[in-house]
């Protein structure tokens, strides 16, 4: 609040601009966990979802400190520029910040591989349950939208998870209004999604409204890739270049930032928020169809995903 | 309608900057899968271009593999694999889309008799209900219990879709009477807005471009509807309500990263309804005490006024004795404080009520133990009538209940206000919500 008191005040009307009331919504939750919540953690990827979550975390405990720690479930399979982003957000907003990597579970056993290069992007639930059990979380705060996929559409703001991490879709809470239920057992855990009700393009906005800082992957660079089919795949240690692949090098941007093995980028020349919004207001691609490797396998990976503990 | 010649009209998306200063709007779809309920949704998100390549392709596969003819657009909002193996609908799903005037969010509530509890669910944070209506069966006992639900839950913008009407040949006196007979249900429940629309889910016609064919109807299309109706802003001339959820202090260096590390405290919270303005006067319930407002922000935006639905940090003048589950309001038109509650609930619960158990109310944000001292009648959604005295609630149930409140509850009435009217029950063992309730 320093240096404040002399900028002429806003004229604040009604929130009738559909950011204003997203905005309102996610810091109403995230007030609402800080509040009833004994010991509620904040998931940071790195990724724009969750840097979006983090920015509204700073402004809903402003002129205090953001209210909990963060959590990053590590595949160990990150872009370097996401890990640096990562840790200078933390740091920027001072919180204590945990990382637990899959790799720990592969050398307890508990995360068994199928061969050395498969993707670790759905082991992340075993390491995250394993997480929440070290440190006792009794509210894990994420950055996932109901429109990222049908079975997301489904889930409650605020969604109870079992000891086994299982979401049960068929026995969810009723959520009406704004009153969200935040009781949980011992033993069982809640994941809170501030932003369910956000779309691709509201994110973006938000990002350029706010100013908010992503890792440099999210914007228009060169990159070597290889095409599969319609999906570009990157050419990097952990998804090489196979024989017979035509290796090119193309302008092109990230739209999800997650495990290196099982995301893909888009071919783009945007290399602002500006030209972000533009193109993802033309796009003809859901987010997760154009570069999600990860959820092509089925009709129905995510629900069996995240009843099996996913994020 | 062949899946593979199925063109979608032009995108209306064309200025992304245009969406920006859009407002919001919540509405629900009530109606069964045989009403076209699905249909709708699908060519109301397909025409305004909101359906993704990808999504259509992966629909009309499935449509394609299933022998259909034609696309089954219930592939799109149907999102769990236990509905899909059963081709129903077993829960809200919420939908976004997008024009370049307006953002919308849908609340998808399947309309089998069982999933009352869905309806009202999905109603609770809508402002406007689409009643869909299949113009061959007239208005149905169905119909009526949605209708009942969305005044229930204090949804006065009322649309009677009347879909099909290209099975019964656009015939004018077929919609009239259906028109007549809904308002004639409509009017006796209290007061609405219905606007009706004579459509073709199928055929898209008056869904997001007007009908130029029927000659006889000059209103508007579902879209123009949607994209004109007010939202909720009842919330901005109600008074003053702010529900303390937090109350933050700054001392001994927990200040955020670029605040001030100066002393500070303020309270927390999302204005229920009204405006605040710096140097107003409010009263702070339940101790009734009054104080000035001497600083509001969000974040570090100071700001001179703050309006219904914003979540904001208020700063008062004097130290006075404040927690989370406290109220501000104004001092001329408080809350009521209240130990015992006259309220219409919906039992959402498998477990059927135990009317001599203690269960929690979460009311705004304070949370309180709760008896049940009388089950009034219950009603009866399909013919509305009282059955009086009812032993307990089972799901699906609307009862009257007189509550007794262990610690007093800041309240108003439903119709008045639609957060500080409001609540849920927690049964305190399984933890789960086992009903909501609207203040009488």
């Amino acid at each position: 609040m320093n240096g404040q008191a002399n900028k002429p005040l806003n004229q604040a009307h009604a929130a009738t601009d559909h950011l204003d009331l997203l905005e309102a919504e996610a810091l109403f939750i995230l007030r609402e966990v800080i509040a009833e919540c004994r010991n509620p953690v904040l998931l940071f990827s790195g990724g724009k979802d969750s840097a979006v979550l983090l920015h509204l975390a700073y402004k809903a405990f402003h002129p205090g400190r953001i209210g909990c720690a963060l959590l990053h479930i590590d595949t160990g399979h990150n872009y370097n520029e996401v890990i640096g982003y990562r840790d200078r957000m933390a740091a920027r907003y001072d919180c204590q910040l945990y990382v637990r990597g899959v790799e720990d579970s592969i050398r307890k056993g508990s995360v068994r591989l199928r061969h050395p290069l498969e993707s670790r992007n759905a082991y992340q639930s075993v390491t995250l349950m394993e997480a929440i059990a070290e440190f006792g979380f009794d509210a894990c705060l994420g950055g996932a939208r109901r429109d990222e996929e049908k079975a997301r559409a489904k889930e409650r703001i605020v969604s109870v998870r079992d000891e086994f991490g299982q979401w049960e879709p068929k026995n969810q809470r009723p959520e009406l209004w704004s009153l969200y239920n935040t009781r949980v057992a011992l033993g069982d855990h809640l994941r809170v999604f501030p932003i369910s009700n956000w779309t691709e393009l509201d994110v973006w906005q938000y990002i350029q409204r706010e100013d908010i800082e992503l890792p440099a992957l999210y914007f228009a660079h060169a990159r070597q890739v290889v095409r599969r089919g319609d999906i570009l795949v990157p050419v990097t240690h952990l998804t090489p270049a196979q024989a017979g692949d035509t290796v090119e090098t193309i302008s092109c941007r990230f739209r999800t930032v997650g495990d290196i093995s099982c995301t893909a980028p888009v071919a783009s020349s945007a290399n602002n928020v500006a030209d972000i919004i533009a193109e993802t207001a033309q796009c003809l691609l859901t987010e997760r169809g154009a570069t999600r490797l990860d959820d092509r396998a089925s009709e129905a990976a995510m629900e069996q995903r995240k009843k099996e503990g996913y994020f | 309608m062949n899946a593979l010649s199925y063109v979608a009209l032009e995108s209306q998306f064309d200025e992304a900057e245009q969406a920006a200063n859009s407002g919001l709007l919540r509405f629900i779809t009530a109606g069964s899968v045989d009403d076209g309920k699905s249909t709708l949704i699908g060519r109301l998100l397909y025409d305004t271009g909101n359906v993704a390549a990808d999504q259509l392709a992966s629909i009309q596969a499935t449509s394609q593999k299933r022998g259909l003819a034609a696309i089954d657009w219930s592939l799109l909002t149907d999102g769990l694999i236990a509905e899909r193996e059963q081709g129903i609908t077993i829960d809200v799903a919420y939908r976004y889309f997008a024009t370049a005037r307006r953002k919308f969010i849908i609340g998808d509530a399947p309309g089998h008799e069982q999933y009352t509890r869905n309806m009202v669910t999905a109603a609770s944070s809508a402002d406007s209900a689409i009643l869909l209506v299949d113009a061959r069966k007239c208005v149905t006992t169905q119909t009526r219990r949605h209708a009942y639900l969305a005044h229930l839950l204090g949804i006065r913008e009322l649309v009677l879709a009347v879909n099909k009407m290209d099975l019964v040949d656009w015939q004018p006196d077929v919609y009239q009477g259906i028109v007549d007979t809904f308002n004639a249900f409509v009017s006796a429940l209290g007061r609405h807005h219905v606007q009706a629309i004579p459509l073709s889910a199928l055929n898209g016609t008056n869904v997001a471009t007007r009908a130029e064919a029927i000659p006889w109807y000059n209103g508007p299309s579902l879209l123009e509807y949607l994209e004109a109706v007010p939202a909720r802003r009842d919330a901005e001339q109600a008074p003053l309500r702010l529900p303390v959820q937090r109350v933050v202090r700054v001392m001994l260096g927990n200040a955020a990263n670029g605040a001030s590390n100066t002393e500070f405290r303020g309270y927390q919270g999302t204005l229920a309804s009204g405006q605040l303005e710096i140097g107003d006067e409010v009263a702070v319930w339940p101790s009734g005490q009054r104080a000035r407002v001497t600083r509001l922000n969000v974040a570090e935006q100071a700001l001179a006024v703050a309006s219904a639905d914003r979540a904001v940090v208020v700063s008062l003048d004097s130290e006075i004795d404040i927690s989370r589950g406290d109220m501000l309001s104004s001092p001329v038109q408080p809350p009521q404080v209240v130990k015992t509650l006259t309220a219409d609930i919906c039992w959402l619960s498998e477990q059927p009520l135990q009317a001599r158990s203690n269960y929690l109310i979460k009311h705004t944000t304070r949370t309180v133990n709760v008896f049940f001292e009388e089950l009034s009648y219950r009603v009866d959604v399909n013919t509305l009538e009282h059955q009086a005295t009812p032993e307990t609630a089972v799901m699906n149930d609307i009862l009257r209940v007189k509550l007794k409140l262990q610690q007093p509850l800041l309240v108003d009435a439903y119709v008045d206000n639609r957060t500080t009217g409001s609540f849920i029950v927690i049964d305190p063992l399984s933890l789960h919500t086992v009903a909501a309730g609207v203040i009488i």
